[in-house]
This record gives C-alpha cells, sequence and structure tokens, in this order.
C-alpha cells in the first residue's frame, strides 16, 4: 500500500528539493485513497440516501408525478400523523429524563460500594444494554402478556388489579416508555460511572474541609464535573430514543389504535408494508430537525473539546 | 476523607457516628442496587425460567415465577428445527463479515485521518462524527427504494438476500468505529511513528507493526461495538429480507415463531436467549473492552 | 567522515518563519548543543536534520552528501525523543532491534549488535522488559541503547533528559556524555537548559527567534559572549545588567551607573571603550560571581562600595545577596561568613575585569 521510501540513492544538485516534496504530496495521496473506502461508503449508501429521501417525498404514491409538499399537506391533515409527533416526542423526552436520573442513581450506588466489588455490580447492571433490544423487548411482551403477565401475578398480592400493560393507550405508552429506560439506564449509568471515576478525589476533600454535606457536594462539585458528559449522553440518547424502531415494533407494533406509533414505526408501516413510499419518506423526514439540533449541540460541544486541548 | 490521626478524644465520638454514617450508606446503596439489580435482570432471567418450560406449564394457572417440571424439550426442538439453525447461520455469517468489513474500511481511514492528513481530512473526521448520527430509520426507505433501482437498471436483485445486510450494516458500524479508532490513534505520541519513520519504517509497516499494536485494546472496542450492533439490527433486515431462508435472528424470531395470534413462549424465549447469547458471551468475557468501547465514543476525540 | 552541514536553511510554517537562515558546520565526532528559549527554532532545526521535517530553503548535507530529499531513514541518523518513544508494545531488545530487523540485518548480526550496545549502556538484564517496567532513566538508555545498534553517521537527540526528575538528569547527562566518549559518533543535541549544553557539548550553538546568536565552546561563551542574549542566557544566575554612561574623566573613561556610583574602567579596554563615551542605551554586564564581598587587599580593577541588601538568600556554600542600582535589580554572590543581611548596609566589591559593555540599542557586546 504505502510505502514512502524514495530511492535509496543520494539525489543529485540537479533535481533537489524535488523527492521529498513529492514525498509529502504523494503521502497525501495515499492517505485519501486509505480514507476512499470511508468516504465512497458514506457518500452511497449515507449521504445520497440522505437526499432521495428528500426527493423521494415529493412524488406521489406511484412514483410517477412530482407533488412538491403535496405528501406535506396530507400528513398535517391526518389526526395520526400529530399523534405521533406528540408520541415520539413524549417518549423520547420523559424516557431520557427517567434514563439520565435512573443512570445518575444507580452510578452513585456504585460509586459508593467498595472498588472491588463495583467491576461485578457493574457488569450485573448492564446487562440490558447487552442483549438485542428486539430479543429484550420479547421477553417484556411476554411479561406483559395480557392473560399469562408474570408483573400481573407479582402485583395481585398487593391488591393491583389486572394492567392491559399493552392493550390501552395510556398503559402501552407507559409500557413503551419503561422497556426504553430499562434498555437505556445502564448506558448512562457506565458512562457517569466514567465521569465519576475521572473527578480528583482531593475536590471531595476540599468541599468535605469546607463543610460541605454530601448533598452540597454532587450539587457543587460532581454535576459542574460531569456536566460535559452528561449533557452529551442526553442527546446521543435523545438521538436513539427518538428514531427508535425495535422496541415500539415489538412491543405494540404502534397499537392499540395508533397510539403507540413514532416515527420510525409508521414510517415502516405506511412506507414498507402500505406501499407508499414517497409517503414514508416524507415521515421519516420530520425527524430530522430535531435530530440536526441535538446533533448540532453534540458537535458543537465535542469541536469545543478539541480546541481545548 | 478518613481522619486517621485523631490524639483528641473529644474527637472520637465525631470519627465513630462518621463512619458510622458511611456504614450506613453502604447498606443503603446495597439495598437499592439489589432493588435496581432485579429490575434489570428481571426479564432475562424470566426468559430463562420460561424456556425451561413446557407449554402446558406456560398456559397453567400456577406462579409463573417457579419452574415445576423444568424440561430442556424448547431447546431441543429449537437447535433441531431447521429455520432456527439457518438464522443463526445467516446472523453469524453476516456479523463476521461486516465487523471484518469495517475494521478493514475503519482502521485504514483512520490511521489516514489521524496521522497522514490530506486537504479536507479535518472535514471528512467530523462528517464521519455526524454520519454516526443518522438513524437507521432515517435511511431505510431512500435505501429500499435504491434497491428496487438497482434491480431494475442491472439486474441485481439485492433485495431479500441475507448478503445484502453486509452491504447495509458498514453504514451504521463504520461511523462509530472510525470515529473511536481516530480517538485511539490520535492519543498515540506523534514521536512514535516518526521514530518508526526513522527506523526505517514505511507507512504499511507502521500501521500493521507500531499503530495496530498499540491500539488494539481500541481495535477490541470497535469489533465488539461491530459485531454487537450487527447481531442486534432488527429494522433492516425486517424491510429487506422476507424468504425464511434469508432471515436473521431477530427477525426470524419474531416472524416465524409467531404464528399467527399463537405465540409459543416457550420457544420464542429459549430463541430469544439463544440469540442473546453471542453478545452476552463476548461481553462476559471483554467486559472492560465492551465499556472502554462505551465510552470511548464521548470521551474521545 | 560525519560532518554535517546547514546553509542559509530556512523553514517556514504558513508564512511564519520559525528558522530564519542558519549557517553550521559540525566537524566529525563533535557534540554539538543546540540550546535556546523555546520557539527559538532550535528542535525545528534537529527534526529538519533528521528528515522529519521538510526544509523550506538551504541546504543540508551529512557526510559531504546533501540530504535535502532523502528520506529519514537513508540519512543514517538515529534520534533520541524527549519521551523516548519506545514502542509499548515490544519489549527492550525489540525495540533496540526494530530498525536492523527492518532492514534485513542478519539475526546474529543484530543480536551481537544489541547485546554490545545493551552492554555499553549497562541494560542487559533489562532485555526482556516491556517499557512500562522501565524507570524514567532505564527508558532513556534504551532510547539511546535504540541509537546506539544502528551505528549511525549522526546522533539526534531531542531534550532527551526533560522528562526526568533533577537528580537523575544530571546522572544521565554525564552517561551520555561517557557514551560519547565510547562511541565517539557525531552528536546534534538540543536542550532549553544552559548547564546541560555547557557540560556537554565541545561547541554550543546559542539560538534565538530562528537565529544563531553565537557558536563556540562553552568557555568562550561565558566569558566572551558576542551578543546581551547570550550574555544572559548562559550562567546562572544571571548575568547582572546595569544600565550605565560612559564618561571621558583625565585620561581615563569612568562608567557611572547612577548619581552616587561610578567606577573607572580597567586600563586596557579604553582603547576598546573609547569611542562610545556619551552614548545612550549602554549596559554595564557583570556577573555576580564578580559582585563579592570586601576583602582586605583589592586587586587591580576591582571596587568596593556600600549598598542597602534587599534579600539574602543563604545557598550554603556561598550566599546570593540582591539589591537595586539605579532602579536595576542586581545580584552578587558572597561568602557566607560575610555577614550579609537583609535591611542592612553591606560593603561589597564589584571586580571589573570580567565587566562586558553592551549596547542595548544592538543588542551587541562591545
Amino acid at each position: 500500500m504505502a510505502d514512502i521510501a524514495a530511492p535509496s540513492s543520494i539525489a543529485t544538485m540537479g533535481d533537489r528539493r524535488s523527492s521529498l516534496h513529492k514525498l509529502m504530496q504523494r503521502k497525501s495521496t495515499i492517505a485519501f485513497l486509505m480514507a476512499l473506502p470511508l468516504i465512497l461508503l458514506i457518500l452511497i449508501l449515507v449521504a445520497y440516501p440522505a437526499g432521495y429521501a428528500v426527493y423521494l417525498a415529493t412524488l406521489n404514491k406511484g412514483m410517477t408525478r412530482f407533488v412538491g409538499f403535496g405528501n406535506f399537506e396530507f400528513l398535517f391533515g391526518r389526526d395520526t400523523f400529530w399523534l405521533v409527533v406528540y408520541q415520539s416526542c413524549l417518549f423520547a423526552i420523559t424516557a431520557v429524563i427517567f434514563k439520565a436520573i435512573i443512570g445518575f442513581v444507580v452510578a452513585h450506588f456504585v460509586h459508593n460500594i467498595p472498588s472491588k466489588g463495583q467491576r461485578k455490580w457493574r457488569g450485573m447492571l448492564l446487562v440490558p444494554w447487552v442483549i438485542p433490544p428486539a430479543m429484550s423487548t420479547l421477553a417484556w411482551l411476554w411479561l406483559f402478556d395480557p392473560s399469562y403477565s408474570a408483573i400481573n401475578y407479582l402485583l395481585a398480592p398487593l391488591g393491583i388489579d389486572r394492567i392491559p400493560w399493552t392493550g390501552e393507550a395510556g398503559w402501552a405508552r407507559f409500557s413503551v416508555i419503561l422497556v426504553n429506560v430499562w434498555i437505556g439506564a445502564p448506558f448512562f449509568m457506565i458512562m457517569y460511572l466514567a465521569a465519576l471515576k475521572s473527578v480528583p478525589d482531593q475536590l471531595y476533600e476540599a468541599a468535605a474541609i469546607d463543610g460541605a454535606t454530601w448533598w452540597q457536594r454532587i450539587w457543587y462539585v460532581t454535576l459542574p464535573m460531569m456536566r460535559n458528559i452528561i449533557a452529551i449522553t442526553a442527546l446521543f440518547s435523545l438521538i436513539v430514543t427518538f428514531a427508535n424502531f425495535d422496541i415500539v415494533r415489538v412491543l405494540t407494533a404502534g397499537g392499540p389504535l395508533n397510539s403507540t406509533h413514532i416515527f420510525g414505526t409508521w414510517a415502516f408501516r405506511v412506507g414498507i408494508e402500505g406501499g407508499d413510499i414517497p409517503l414514508g419518506a416524507s415521515v421519516s423526514l420530520f425527524m430530522v430537525p430535531i435530530l440536526a439540533v441535538a446533533a448540532a449541540f453534540i458537535l458543537r460541544d465535542i469541536t469545543k473539546r478539541g480546541s481545548e486541548v | 476523607m478518613a481522619n486517621t490521626a485523631v490524639a483528641d478524644a473529644s474527637v472520637r465520638p465525631a470519627y465513630g457516628s462518621m463512619s458510622r454514617d458511611r456504614r450506613w450508606a453502604l447498606r443503603w446503596s446495597y439495598f437499592f442496587l439489589v432493588l435496581f439489580a432485579i429490575f434489570f435482570l428481571m426479564p432475562p432471567i424470566y426468559m430463562l425460567i420460561t424456556s425451561l418450560k413446557t407449554s402446558q406449564e406456560i398456559s397453567a394457572a400456577g406462579n409463573p415465577w417457579w419452574i415445576y417440571n423444568p424440561t430442556l424439550a424448547n431447546y431441543a426442538e429449537l437447535l433441531t428445527q431447521n429455520h432456527y439453525l439457518i438464522f443463526f447461520r445467516n446472523s453469524a455469517v453476516v456479523s463476521v463479515c461486516v465487523v471484518a468489513v469495517t475494521m478493514l474500511i475503519s482502521v485504514i481511514a483512520a490511521f489516514a485521518l489521524a496521522r497522514m492528513k490530506f486537504w479536507g481530512s479535518a472535514t471528512l473526521a467530523t462528517g464521519v462524527f455526524m454520519t454516526y448520527l443518522i438513524p437507521e430509520t432515517l435511511l431505510f426507505i431512500p435505501l429500499f427504494k435504491m434497491f428496487a433501482w438497482v434491480n431494475d437498471t442491472f439486474g441485481i436483485q439485492l433485495m431479500n438476500h441475507w448478503w445484502t445486510l453486509i452491504i447495509l450494516y458498514p453504514t451504521l458500524t463504520v461511523p462509530f468505529c472510525t470515529w473511536i479508532m481516530i480517538g485511539y490513534f490520535a492519543s498515540i505520541p506523534k514521536e512514535l511513528d516518526e521514530a518508526a519513520l526513522i527506523d526505517g519504517a514505511t507507512w504499511t509497516q507502521t500501521l500493521t507493526k507500531i499503530f495496530i499494536p498499540v491500539a488494539l485494546p481500541g481495535i477490541i472496542a470497535a469489533t465488539i461495538f461491530a459485531f454487537t450492533v450487527s447481531w442486534a439490527q432488527f429494522l433492516y433486515p425486517l424491510a429487506f429480507t422476507t424468504s425464511t431462508t434469508e432471515l436473521v435472528l431477530p427477525v426470524g424470531i419474531i416472524t416465524t415463531l409467531i404464528k399467527g395470534d399463537v405465540f409459543n413462549w416457550g420457544q420464542i424465549m429459549t430463541g430469544a436467549l439463544l440469540g442473546a447469547a453471542p453478545p452476552l458471551i463476548i461481553y462476559a468475557f471483554l467486559m472492560d473492552y465492551y465499556i472502554a468501547g462505551l465510552t470511548a465514543g464521548a470521551t474521545k476525540g | 567522515m560525519a560532518q554535517v552541514t546547514l546553509r542559509k536553511i530556512v523553514k517556514k510554517y504558513d508564512e511564519v518563519l520559525a528558522v530564519r537562515g542558519i549557517d553550521l558546520d559540525i566537524v566529525d565526532k563533535e557534540f554539538i548543543v543546540l540550546v535556546g528559549p523555546s520557539g527559538c527554532g532550535k528542535s525545528t532545526t534537529l527534526r529538519m536534520i533528521a528528515g522529519l521535517e521538510e526544509i523550506s530553503g538551504g541546504d543540508i548535507a551529512i557526510g559531504g552528501h546533501v540530504v535535502n530529499d532523502v528520506p529519514p531513514k537513508d540519512r543514517d541518523i538515529a534520534m533520541v525523543f524527549q519521551n523516548y518513544a519506545l514502542y509499548p508494545h515490544m519489549n527492550v531488545y525489540e525495540n533496540m532491534s526494530f530498525g536492523l530487523k527492518l532492514k534485513k540485518t542478519p539475526k546474529d548480526e543484530i543480536d551481537r549488535r544489541v547485546k554490545q550496545a545493551a552492554q555499553i549502556l549497562d541494560i542487559t538484564e533489562l532485555l526482556d522488559r516491556k517499557p512500562k517496567q522501565l524507570s524514567g532513566g532505564q527508558r532513556q538508555r534504551v532510547a539511546m541503547g535504540r541509537a546506539i545498534v544502528r551505528d549511525p553517521k549522526v546522533f539526534l537527540f531531542d531534550e532527551p533528559l526533560s522528562n526526568l526528575d533533577a537528580k537523575l538528569r544530571v546522572q544521565m547527562r554525564t552517561e551520555i556524555k561517557k557514551v560519547h566518549q565510547k562511541v565517539r559518533t557525531t552528536t546534534v543535541y538540543v536542550t532549553h537548559d544552559q548547564i546541560e549544553a555547557m557540560t556537554l557539548a565541545d561547541r554550543v550553538v546559542v539560538m534565538n527567534a530562528g537565529l544563531i546568536e553565537q557558536v563556540g565552546t562553552p568557555n568562550e561563551l561565558y566569558h566572551t559572549p558576542a551578543t546581551k542574549f547570550v550574555a544572559g542566557f548562559i550562567g546562572s544566575p544571571a548575568m547582572n545588567f546595569i544600565p550605565c554612561q560612559l564618561e571621558q574623566a583625565a585620561g581615563a573613561l569612568n562608567l557611572r551607573l547612577s548619581d552616587k556610583l561610578s567606577f573607572p574602567v580597567p586600563a586596557d579596554r579604553t582603547a576598546r571603550y573609547a569611542s562610545h563615551v556619551g552614548k545612550a542605551n549602554l549596559v554595564l554586564g557583570l556577573r555576580p560571581e564578580h559582585i563579592a564581598e570586601t576583602r582586605r587587599h583589592a586587586e587591580a580593577n576591582q571596587h568596593d562600595f556600600d549598598m542597602m541588601i534587599d534579600v539574602d538568600e543563604p545557598m550554603g556554600m556561598e550566599t546570593m545577596v540582591y539589591f537595586t542600582i539605579a532602579g536595576a535589580d542586581i545580584c552578587g554572590r558572597v561568602n557566607p561568613n560575610a555577614g550579609a543581611t537583609a535591611g542592612k548596609v553591606m560593603k561589597l566589591r564589584a571586580d571589573l575585569s570580567n565587566m562586558h559593555l553592551i549596547d542595548d540599542g544592538t543588542g551587541k557586546v562591545l
């Protein structure tokens, strides 16, 4: 591939300055060639489809005619669409908040215990993140089964009547959020734990000497030191939850009565299963604004950190 | 914080109460950790419980958390059933190929981006990261249409073949792997490649003999990431493959074990548990690399 | 023969001149030290000799061949880096033999050379350890070993001791000198530490702002600096600079430091300084050791004066005293038993036979 070794004979006075320079130029050509597969992959399989989606969204169902904003106008007029917008935002925001809180609390507990036991606990608590979501959601679906729900069995002695986990709009939404939190909280926990470990002990000691209570120590030392990690983890998670597909698809398939559909699943229903590709593309394009905002924040954070180094 | 040398007797009680506080804090920590562990481990454990039951027992009215007649029938049935083995094989072949393609592309590109610098390389590095943030739910419809167009134009049928997934999955794995490899490579001191240069190493030798061995933990982390992502991917196979022989595990379990309204939960849970096993086994053995890969995305670069 | 010649070397980084045309002849077997403050272009110069940086202008020749376009590996050089740059995944033996292996040197030849170098550096028992298991000083030795086994024409050292603690630094300094006496390879050594430069070098090259200020043996630089920069950079504590005026006084010259304080210029320098009488921007340069306590007999050109001491710093072997003359902070070096006390007036003696007169406008020593 890349052999920059120039001829080992000493260059003559005549063409000097040329070959080392050429070498440097060749180096950047080689570097470009080394990155070419990556560039092609991004252009053909990511950038082009993203642009193509915009074009598709302007066609009619048979993809024979340009309809401009017709698909979007159609969507704006449909109640289901607004339901999908509402649910996507609701799921993403609530799930991220609960993931963040649970992750933070659990990370603190793990950080609290003697360090030789931490590895074991950390290993156990990350399991939900490791299992493929489609598989673990199946387990939840079974736990939520209308007639054999093992959770309802546990709740019965507490006097709680059978809960229609996936059968009723409110509970179905709750279930989707619950599974989202179950899968995502361990990720937050791991990120926070890494951040907690990077806070120097001297800071806590200094705060303790200054008379800070444990609560003040978290508020004035831990949180400010972890602000960056918290922000970036939450933004990542927001993107992932917002653009989720697996959980809703397996758990409720959008039901009951579209009350759990989100952009990803509804686009699949309309575009692939319903055969209206342009309309599906239009639906998924509505994710772009929120994703772009989150991505811009992440990028700002990353470049800021890059310039600090 | 430990106050070790306390000479004054009057300070002792304070010291004692502090350590009692700590003991209580520790007890509460363990208490809540156990609660959270129960919550986090409940579904996989319930998967295991169900997988060891007969279908009669599953539909009986007894305690669902207890196995009265443990049986391996579900496992035996599933592992002798052709479909399931095909799904497993498809998943394995796809994941291994995707890992190979991903690592080849991303390690070489990351080396070029981190070390060799060319016109636009900084922009490309940022672009790689942006690509990682584009979810598959945004791309599957245009890709679906593109593949149909390829079939119409070149007569190559990309739809409904398991190997199509080898083309699709790298869009999910390559950007992130490149990104964390750039981070790992950038953390290698510049003098190391200069020393190699003086020692007479070519760029290829610098990459294979210095960078890859030194960044091995990063490469392992990236490999694990690529594997788990391709193993778990659900949307692409659901959209792009339909025949039973072309399915991968997640889709295969859901489409073939659920027949209409009939849920054979014993087999579904067995299938899901076996499907979750490879990532779990890798995780059990390489937990530190796995976690390093998870945190690298946000802390490196 | 491995002399190194630099001719009008220029390095430009996007319109910023890091090295602004330097000429230097390094003789075979010589130990040359490039010294200067950070950003003076010394490391850039070294890296250009190594071939790690392209040169923007001029010529570099090693052993009589122009090597401007020769890649590093074919320049027959070896380099020791500041952070040692040992390959972390290879043991000491592999680190040292990596270059030879790439050159396809026969195995037994590699083995012989590595063992020999290890013996010179006394690291034979470390050969199968990884860099992580070594102390700073041992890593330093291995980095040198890696350079020695290649038996190059030129050794290049880029601040090799600055990652070590003070004590080890002194020890390794001696070590490097010993190794050079054993292998006698032409050496170019970069440091910002003037003591390192003085103790190691056959000749020292003082660089400042991309240019060479002065080239000379350590003693030449210390006793006859060519510029104010060199005078102030070499020697610790640094030379005192006192603004002064040169006055004509009855066939002799008089150096006026303040209204109250003036000294006669040594007779052997009158002719040299005569033309500068009455000039503005003159500065007297006098090293701290030439301001001492008064002893019974004054020799020629030694003059006593009374001074209020601001701070005294006992160092054990001597005591440093600080005071001000006409707003300039001055440091003197007195006997610990001379009774220097802060806040008290003390009788001091200036030895002007070692004075330097500097034109602050041009920066040249007159």
